[in-house]
């Protein structure tokens, strides 16, 4: 039967967009091309200055913690890639290490090192994602082609190594489920040894350009004290004041051994935190070189391990498994039931690209996590906005929400 | 007889539990064994009455009265230079006590030292806001109503913020069902017509990709084209999509399959 077509009344209707107070209401997105993502500002205005802001989240709302409640702990791990899918290895990485906490796992150390080569391959994929489309939305649209040019070579190494450019599900509980692929430490190194002049070319058009300094100046200042009360993390937090870096703090995997620097500034305008994006990228290229050495080394100390060794929760190797009885039986019992964790709580918090990546996991001792809570940076940088934009006119706006980095998978869950 | 479903938790169940297996516990070690947990442990308890508190996977878990919620976290950032409320959330344990137990995850920064406070309020509660502490309580608090239907006290704007604010029910309850409601379709159709215009009216289309053949006005008889309106017989002609014009386009080349070349070294 044909739908006959009717006109539904939209319940907000009767909302008077122009009111008696000279204010304006205006609705900036959901489907705005700078909003990153499904962000809907509820702005108030006055002429062209905002004078009240309200950010309405959840168009993108999945419902992950609900999900992860309904699914085997290894099941859930291509969900994470959804958060922040800029930089999906890191969320992977967060949950694994999550519940390696939770069991009390060790990883061996190549695995530990690939890990640490993905983590920091994200953070530059994302540093240059953020490079680019906020120079898009100011108007440089020639940093966004160059940025991407880069980005496409290590979305090509990702590639090569996990079969995915986007959500890489590249980590696994307990190790790594692949060695990296021969031509994987040449490709870093080749992408690593044209970087700093890739930089230095973004830096080159946008560091004394103009417009991009009236933009980003004295723009979004964000305080010590606003960004620890609001639980800001990350190049957010850095940028006004608090030199925090979880993997320098509370260092995990390998972090503790390699050298870099946390750039931090105490402006708290857009222009201290695309500094410090940039900085950050190096700090990153820095780790990979160590990293690189690092992987060279367990070759030649022949530490091929990639997963735990811990039958209760972690699959054996695929040759156990086609040749042992035993590991059959794990492994079978492993994929059908799931593991069973230990009763207890952990919440383990990462450093991702944007920010304080944390997982929190309630477990009862059964396969499906009784409750996961998911603590997502961009969630409380979108958040901020609230406090930040009122003051601001609309095109700063527009820097504000590019330079706090928001990326919705994340904020919505 | 019909199998039992627990109507207080409907999550899903594992298909096999083994009776005598006894889950092991994550350790827990004694606040005591850690000097910063320790001190910071007496001056809560020096104020406030603390039912249990122990240190798991490196950070204190210290179990409080609910009506302490704000004066303890209020201590925590003040005197104890636990800066930041990372996290907060609740947990949903009505079928076991009927109750939720609510958690604040505390970072301090100076000490490099993570704490988690936590508190059983019974169903049906309310707790106390900490949004004048930390404004980060602003969006936390609004997502644990959203989720569970537990209000904050004196929050600013106590509405949902993930859910449509005209959502019924709370996502994260254990009673909250896994699958959606067949007749949802109807409720919209029922509510303004009436049950009797079901019929006349039809069914929501929710089918994204849907293609209607017989529709000549939104162009999704792809290859099929007819003129805007034409009446639909059914035996219209093939159109013949190109690609590309015939004849070419001024400084385009012509796409042809033959002599395209694909690049297989990832090297390039």
């Amino acid at each position: 039967m044909a739908q006959i077509k009717n006109r539904l009344t939209p319940f907000f209707e009767n909302i008077t967009f122009d009111r008696d107070d000279n204010e304006l209401v205006l609705n900036f997105g959901p489907q705005h091309p700078s909003s990153h993502g499904q962000l809907r500002l509820m702005l108030h205005l006055q002429q062209e200055q905002i004078v009240k802001a309200h950010p309405d989240v959840g168009y993108l709302h999945r419902g992950m913690e609900k999900m992860a409640e309904n699914m085997i702990y290894n099941e859930f791990m291509p969900t994470t890639d959804r958060m922040d899918y800029i930089a999906s290895s890191s969320n992977n990485y967060g949950f694994a290490l999550a519940v390696e906490k939770l069991i009390g796992l060790d990883v061996p150390r190549r695995a530990k090192v690939i890990r640490m080569m993905l983590l920091e391959i994200n953070r530059l994929m994302s540093h240059l994602f953020w490079l680019a489309t906020t120079a898009l939305d100011i108007g440089a649209m020639t940093v966004f082609l160059y940025a991407f040019r880069e980005r496409e070579y290590l979305m090509d190494i990702i590639e090569g190594y996990c079969g995915a450019r986007l959500t890489h599900s590249a980590i696994r509980i307990g190790g790594v489920p692949l060695d990296i692929q021969d031509s994987f430490l040449h490709q870093l190194r080749v992408f690593l040894n044209k970087l700093p002049q890739n930089i230095k070319d973004y830096e080159d058009l946008l560091d004394t350009n103009r417009i991009w300094l009236m933009r980003m100046e004295e723009v979004g200042v964000v305080s010590k004290e606003m960004a620890l009360s609001w639980a800001c993390t990350g190049p957010m937090l850095r940028a006004s004041g608090v030199a925090w870096d979880i993997r320098k703090e509370e260092p995990y995997e390998l972090y503790d051994e390699v050298e870099f620097n946390v750039p931090y500034s105490d402006k708290g305008d857009n222009f201290a935190r695309y500094r410090i994006y940039m900085q950050e990228m190096r700090e990153s290229a820095k780790i990979l070189y160590q990293c690189i050495d690092m992987y060279q080394e367990c070759v030649k100390n022949n530490q091929t391990e990639l997963m735990a060794h811990s039958p209760k929760y972690i699959s054996a190797s695929k040759l156990d498994i086609m040749t042992q009885n035993y590991s059959l039986m794990q492994h079978f019992v492993l994929v059908t039931q799931g593991m069973r964790p230990p009763v207890g709580e952990v919440y383990v918090a990462t450093e991702s690209p944007k920010g304080e990546l944390g997982f929190f996991i309630n477990s009862q001792g059964g396969p499906y996590p009784y409750r996961l809570k998911l603590r997502a940076p961009s969630f409380w940088h979108t958040g901020i906005l609230t406090d930040l934009l009122p003051g601001h006119y609309i095109p700063d706006v527009v820097s504000i929400i590019g330079t706090t980095n928001i990326v919705f998978g994340e904020v919505d869950r | 007889m019909r199998a039992y479903t627990p109507k207080d938790n409907v999550q899903k169940k594992s298909y096999y539990t083994d009776r005598f297996y006894v889950s092991p516990q994550v350790p827990k070690q004694v606040v005591e064994s850690d000097e910063v947990f320790a001190a910071d442990l007496a001056a809560i308890k020096s104020k406030f009455d603390v039912l249990d508190a122990y240190i798991q996977v490196g950070q204190m878990v210290v179990f409080i009265n609910p009506q302490d919620n704000y004066k303890v976290l209020e201590l925590l950032r003040d005197d104890l230079e636990y800066t930041q409320l990372s996290e907060m959330s609740a947990i949903d344990f009505i079928a076991q006590k009927n109750s939720f137990e609510v958690f604040y995850q505390m970072l301090s920064m100076n000490k490099r030292k993570r704490i988690r406070i936590k508190m059983t309020i019974k169903n049906g509660a309310a707790v106390n806001s900490v949004e004048p502490l930390f404004r980060s309580a602003d969006w936390a608090e609004r997502e644990m109503f959203d989720m569970f239907g537990i209000e904050a006290n004196g929050h600013p704007f106590m509405k949902r913020i993930l859910m449509p604010y005209d959502w019924q029910g709370n996502p994260l309850l254990k009673t909250y069902p896994l699958q959606g409601d067949e007749f949802a379709a109807w409720y919209e159709v029922d509510k303004i017509y009436g049950k009797e215009a079901r019929e006349e009216i039809g069914p929501e289309i929710r089918d994204t990709a849907r293609v209607d053949r017989y529709d000549s006005n939104r162009f999704s008889r792809l290859g099929h084209e007819v003129p805007k309106g034409t009446e639909i017989t059914g035996d219209e002609p093939v159109v013949e999509q190109s690609y590309q014009e015939d004849g070419g386009v001024f400084l385009i080349k012509k796409f042809d399959r033959e002599s395209s070349v694909v690049i297989d070294d990832p090297q390039r």
